[in-house]
């Protein structure tokens, strides 16, 4: 494929994305996959695959996004994830607002102006509360798909209060819950409000100016998309690929580089 | 205390310990002159005084290791007057700056732990932990602590001294001379004045019996005006950073204050600071900055992050980014004016009472809002310090209010000032970072 002028690759502590724009900056390539533990060699892999598509690296920018950017040698430069997943929505859907991020082991909530700039940014990465990996966690326990969460959670109306916001104590909570043989899904709908209500927590703190914009993996759960409208009385929207905001995003400002060397703003 | 005693302190303190400390300095000072003890690529050398800083602070600590020999000794917290104490001859120790020195000796984990195996919970303030720990194993960098004769604490800064000051009390079996400052919601009140002017009346006494002595009020009057020289002396030095490019950054001052906490009210620290002055006027002149090339000021909100100060310097730096200004480093000067030598009871009850963190949330933002157009800041990062509470608390709306009513940029950073396990690298990193891209660097 011809197409692609520039890359963005969003090592996350999940995932790892890359993402090849056009000259108009639109999506035209991507790979996800699983984050392998070593990630200098799965980055590696998946540069010997964009040469298979593009030929050469040799005149294409890279912009590193994610937890691991560090690690990616080959980029030509390196951006936070706020400011990329900020840049890739704002792209988007061409307006500001608040963006809220979930990802497989962090999230984030950050303001964007109309002008696409980042206004403010909190983020919480140093507990799973709030995160995919809560749900995650407990998925396994019930023995349920993770891609069949939300459809359960939502099948029902009953939900159980799941006091225990720390991941742990929360599978806990839900050994106990399936003991006393509450349905699962009620348990279901009761660890996705819980989830929520710490993002809506997260959301408050930087205030909401709507819309209220959606990415990371996790939001591809249609209950959380549900729940936060039900939480927040605001109607979300989703980008087409939320899981590729960030590498979108790097992309973006790996061709700014290649049209005019501009700086990150 | 024997002649024999005296003399072992003389020969011990005035005489090998001062010459070794001496000569530290003139090696401190001979590599700061060839330029070849410093490296850094991306901060400017620290001030050539640092060596003389360094010198006060080992000579007093030095003092404490042999003080059982010569003096009486009083524990005190960071808040308290200590202008009366040091006119009856006590040697004021501050376990606050001894824990601040554990923390830049990155030694708190392995002195904290001793604590908390005593069974004393890791939600405590970590300079309470470290203080405790060092009283249970005596581990220490700075030789030993010499044990109390009097405590002294003050409610100005945080409840936990009450608790913390207690513990030590029943430890040492030594009086505790407890002021209770009313907090400061709005005004302060006559009758609030009065009722901390009343307690230091009747510490007075308590304080005499143990020393030994009466008290000189002449003395107390120079002290509390060579004390009162010295803040003005601090407060001009951090106004100087209203400079561009900022000549001192807020982690100089950090390891320039110790004087101004623990060795107020002495000749020596006013002679300090002068030739410090001196010293940041001449940078001033030659235009010398922190960080060359400097794009972006900001303030900082509490207490350091003692162990982590080089790499936060170094990281910002890089980026043509210096912290310029602290509200903690202001606080130890913005009360100068409400001292009065003439005065030193009512004197000493005015700064004791209006401490920063006496004072309510809406008047530190104020405090913040100030010195972010007097020293033309770009941003504030304010350091939600685990173990402070009282400074911490309100942060999040002070934050939210900097951004919303002042368009200022503010990020929130979750540290501690000295327990390194509550610091996450990769986040604080990551923070900075979209921080740093937020300002536009």
């Amino acid at each position: 494929m011809s197409g692609i002028k520039a890359l963005g690759i969003d090592v996350g502590s999940t995932t790892v994305k890359i993402v090849g724009v056009d000259t108009e900056g639109k999506m035209c390539w991507h790979i996800l996959e699983q984050a392998e533990p070593r990630v200098e060699d799965q980055v590696e892999r998946f540069l010997d695959h964009t040469r298979q598509v593009v030929g050469t690296l040799d005149r294409i920018p890279l912009v590193a996004t994610g937890y691991g950017r560090g690690l990616v040698e080959q980029a030509t430069r390196s951006v936070t994830e706020i400011t990329c997943h900020a840049k890739g929505v704002y792209r988007e859907f061409g307006h500001g607002g608040t963006l809220v991020d979930i990802g497989g082991q962090d999230s984030k909530v950050i303001g964007i102006s109309p002008e696409g700039k980042v206004l403010d940014f909190v983020m919480n990465d140093k507990c799973a509360a709030g995160t995919g990996r809560f749900l995650e966690n407990t998925a396994s326990r019930l023995k349920v798909p993770l891609d069949r969460m939300g459809d359960e959670a939502l099948s029902v109306v009953e939900e159980v209060p799941i006091s225990s916001t720390c991941t742990v104590f929360a599978e806990s909570e839900v050994i106990s819950l399936i003991a006393h043989g509450v349905p699962v899904a009620s348990i279901l709908r009761g660890l996705h409000r819980s989830l929520i209500k710490r993002t809506v927590a997260m959301i408050r703190t930087v205030g909401i100016v709507p819309p209220l914009m959606l990415s990371g993996g996790v939001v591809l759960n249609p209950a959380i998309c549900r729940l936060l409208e039900e939480e927040t009385g605001e109607k979300v929207v989703l980008p087409r690929y939320p899981q590729l905001m960030g590498a979108h995003g790097a992309a973006l400002f790996a061709l700014e580089i290649l049209n005019d060397g501009s700086q990150v703003s | 205390m024997s002649v024999a005693d005296t003399l072992r302190y003389h020969w011990n303190v005035n005489l090998l310990g001062r010459a070794a400390l001496r000569w530290r300095r003139w090696q401190t000072e001979l590599l700061a002159k060839t330029g070849s003890g410093w490296r850094s690529e991306i901060l400017t050398p620290p001030l050539r005084i640092s060596a003389w800083t360094k010198e006060l602070v080992g000579r007093h600590y030095l003092q404490g290791n042999f003080a059982h020999l010569h003096d009486k000794v009083a524990w005190v917290t960071s808040g308290a007057p200590i202008e009366f104490l040091r006119a009856l001859d006590f040697y004021v120790l501050y376990p606050e700056n001894h824990g601040a020195i554990c923390g830049a000796a990155r030694v708190v984990v392995e002195i904290a732990s001793e604590a908390e195996n005593a069974g004393y919970s890791r939600d405590i303030c970590s300079y309470a932990r470290t203080d405790l720990g060092t009283l249970i194993s005596g581990k220490t960098p700075v030789g030993k602590l010499p044990k109390p004769d009097l405590l002294l604490a003050c409610t100005n800064i945080c409840q936990t001294v009450l608790h913390w000051y207690r513990v030590l009390a029943h430890h040492f079996e030594v009086p505790l001379i407890l002021i209770d400052t009313p907090f400061i919601y709005t005004q302060v009140s006559d009758h609030a004045l009065t009722f901390v002017k009343q307690q230091l009346e009747e510490a007075i006494p308590m304080a005499e019996k143990v020393a030994g002595k009466s008290l000189d009020q002449r003395k107390l009057k120079q002290i509390t005006r060579l004390s009162q020289m010295a803040t003005y002396l601090w407060l001009e030095l951090l106004e100087r950073c209203k400079h561009r490019p900022t000549p001192i950054s807020v982690f100089d001052q950090f390891t320039q204050m110790a004087p101004i906490v623990e060795m107020r009210g002495d000749a020596v620290t006013v002679d300090l600071y002068s030739a410090m002055l001196k010293e940041v006027n001449d940078r001033i002149a030659q235009g010398i900055g922190v960080v060359p090339n400097e794009k972006k000021r900001l303030l900082w909100d509490n207490l350091p992050i003692w162990y982590r100060m080089r790499y936060l310097a170094e990281f910002l730096g890089r980026h043509g980014i210096v912290i310029t200004a602290s509200t903690y480093t202001n606080a130890w000067g913005e009360l100068a004016d409400l001292i009065n030598p003439e005065q030193p009871l009512v004197s000493a009850s005015r700064t004791l009472i209006h401490t920063l963190l006496n004072r309510g949330a809406g008047d530190k933002l104020a405090t913040m809002r100030r010195m972010i157009d007097e020293y033309n800041l770009d941003g504030v990062i304010l350091h939600s310090d685990r173990s402070c509470k009282p400074y911490s608390i309100g942060q999040i709306d002070q934050r939210d209010r900097l951004i919303r009513e002042y368009g200022v940029p503010a990020l929130l950073l979750e540290a501690d000032h000295n327990d390194p396990r509550s610091f996450s690298e990769e986040q604080v990193a990551n923070r900075l970072d979209a921080f740093i891209e937020m300002l536009g660097v």
